[in-house]
């Protein structure tokens, strides 16, 4: 990372990495490449806009055009570069296509972007809180945290998304929408109990809007720090299109440049309009 | 770097290649990818994002819709304002390997006047251009879609800049070569086109727009052919350069538009999906030779 800013620089170009592997984790695709030239250490949080190198566009609609935003779920250096995974599930056109890559496909990408994860401050345990895919950009920094008192809730929609959970070191907690997997509940409900006995903790979400919202509330009400992974919709990554804005408290932010990662108390709510898109 | 070096209205440039404005931002690229981006800066020429004397927050969200083959986009020109343009991103902007063109919207005359006559007092500012795809607040009309209109915008601020005017054309307009014609009369020494087509979108899930701002303007591939023929009609009507721009993705394209007579080309939408696509456009260009653009126009029309 450079200075103080949870930011590592990005090359200012796409560039065509190598797929490696495409596994199948439940419901998810966790997709690996390996980029030879980015930078070795992204920050957990940041993000890469993805493209397969072949057939971007033909899909359902003409689409996609776009690249996609994805925040990297692991981040390892070798000697060829480093081999960086992404986790996404087949929602739309894009991650249609990004699911279908295989071993020696090719992939663009850009990035690492945006505005990662800081540590907690003042002797704060990190409270790991994640909503389905949401999942990603917590794995790498369970990994970087790497204390043994940081906790990790999750929540997923079924038994077959809850595989994700398999990813993360140790044994987090899961509940499921259907009670498949865990207790039935929402993610803020073990939460709500973990911050009811700590309120020494400092949180880190990451999650659909609603869960989110969710998360902001909760941690408002106990005075807990929290840092929010948001989604919005983004056409480039790096601040040109200005497409990307979220309501805050100071008026209208990039998430690409300003984010994704944002300071809960800088929101007045975290359901922004056209997430998911 | 690219196609090799131009003159665009007076101003040197090493090659063809711009950005559109508001599709690139190189206070916030500088952020993500530090002064390697000005080591290897895409454009031989920057175009600052349009600014407004009073400071504007934008549409709301959301902002985008990814259409067949391009974006329809809502954003609203945010931006800080004249003054807080003149005291932090000027600057900022300077720095920048490459000369600077600002582009300027007011909602009446007035507006324009004090905008373009501030500028005039930075010598950072190679060209100023006047985005007049706005509605003039006054009469209504949208200024660059009425030749009247537009010459009117020109003659109020021709005389108060001692450097090249350029206007972009909408292209949503009846007759964009008579909208050129007229900033041509009025003094203008340029024209850039196109801006976006107003497009919509429907929400799948609501029924309702789903644009924040209900409309947006479409840009990308999807109207590449369009562009390709305005900018052919406004060649041939006007002697002053037209930048020509809409869809631009490789070096062809860019041939293709310069064959139809643009001195220079933007690249807008391209540039979301790769920030190094005006450096490789030009490069394609340039691999392609000048006889691409020439051959091209001695074909039948």
């Amino acid at each position: 990372m450079t200075g103080g800013e949870p930011r590592t620089l990005a090359p200012p170009e796409r560039r065509r990495t190598e797929v490696t592997a495409n596994e199948r984790i439940g419901a998810y695709s966790l997709i690996s490449a390996r980029d030879a030239h980015g930078p070795a250490e992204p920050g957990p949080g940041q993000f890469y806009m993805l493209a397969s190198a072949g057939g971007w566009g033909g899909g359902e609609d003409e689409r996609p055009y776009l690249p996609r935003a994805f925040s990297y779920a692991r981040a390892r250096a070798g000697p060829e570069g480093v081999e960086l995974s992404f986790l996404l599930e087949d929602v739309g056109p894009g991650t249609h296509r990004l699911a279908e890559l295989r071993p020696g496909d090719g992939l663009q990408l850009l990035g690492p972007l945006g505005l990662g994860f800081t540590p907690p401050a003042d002797g704060r345990r990190a409270v790991l809180c994640g909503g389905g895919i949401g999942a990603a950009p917590l794995l790498c920094w369970q990994a970087e945290l790497s204390g043994d008192d940081t906790e990790v809730l999750l929540g997923f929609r079924s038994a077959a998304h809850a595989e994700g959970a398999s990813l993360f070191a140790g044994a987090p907690t899961v509940v499921t929408d259907d009670g498949s997997v865990g207790r039935q509940a929402l993610v803020t409900e073990p939460l709500h109990a973990t911050l009811e006995g700590d309120r020494d903790a400092a949180v880190y979400a990451c999650g659909p809007p609603a869960m989110l919202e969710g998360v902001r509330a909760l941690c408002a009400e106990l005075e807990v720090p929290a840092q929010l992974a948001m989604e919005s919709g983004m056409a480039c990554g790096f601040g040109a299109c200005f497409g990307c804005v979220v309501p805050t408290r100071e008026g209208f932010v990039r998430l690409c440049v300003d984010g994704p990662v944002l300071d809960a108390a800088r929101l007045e709510t975290a359901l922004t309009p056209g997430a998911g898109h | 770097m690219s196609w090799g070096p131009i003159d665009l209205c007076g101003v040197p440039l090493a090659g063809p290649i711009l950005n559109g404005s508001g599709t690139f931002d190189a206070i916030a690229a500088r952020r993500a990818f530090g002064d390697a981006l000005l080591e290897r800066f895409p454009f031989d020429c920057f175009v600052s994002k349009t600014i407004t004397v009073e400071p504007r927050q934008g549409n709301p969200p959301p902002r985008l819709w990814e259409a067949p083959g391009g974006l329809i986009n809502s954003i609203g020109l945010p931006n800080k304002g004249l003054e807080e343009f003149l005291a932090a991103d000027l600057p900022q902007h300077a720095e920048l390997p490459v000369p600077l063109c600002v582009s300027v919207m007011g909602f009446d005359r007035d507006e324009l006047a004090l905008l373009v006559s501030a500028l005039a007092e930075r010598d950072e500012v190679a060209l100023v251009e006047l985005n007049v795809s706005c509605p003039n607040v006054e009469t209504g009309l949208i200024m660059g879609a009425d030749p009247g209109e537009t010459a009117a915008a020109v003659e109020r601020v021709r005389g108060l800049l001692d450097r090249p005017l350029i206007v972009k054309l909408t292209p949503n307009a009846t007759d964009p070569a008579a909208v050129a014609s007229a900033a041509e009369a009025a003094g203008a020494d340029g024209v850039s086109l196109v801006n976006t087509l107003k497009g919509m979108a429907r929400d799948p899930r609501s029924g309702r727009p789903w644009l924040g701002g209900r409309t947006g303007g479409l840009s990308g591939p999807a109207v590449r052919a369009i562009a390709l023929e305005q900018v052919a009609a406004v060649s041939g009507t006007v002697a002053i350069p037209v930048i020509g721009m809409g869809g631009i993705a490789s070096g062809k394209h860019a041939a293709d538009f310069l064959a139809m007579g643009a001195t220079a080309v933007g690249v807008g939408t391209e540039s979301f999906r790769d920030p190094a696509a005006g450096r490789r456009i030009g490069a394609e260009l340039a691999a392609l030779g000048p006889g691409a653009a020439a051959a091209a126009a001695d074909l039948p029309a």
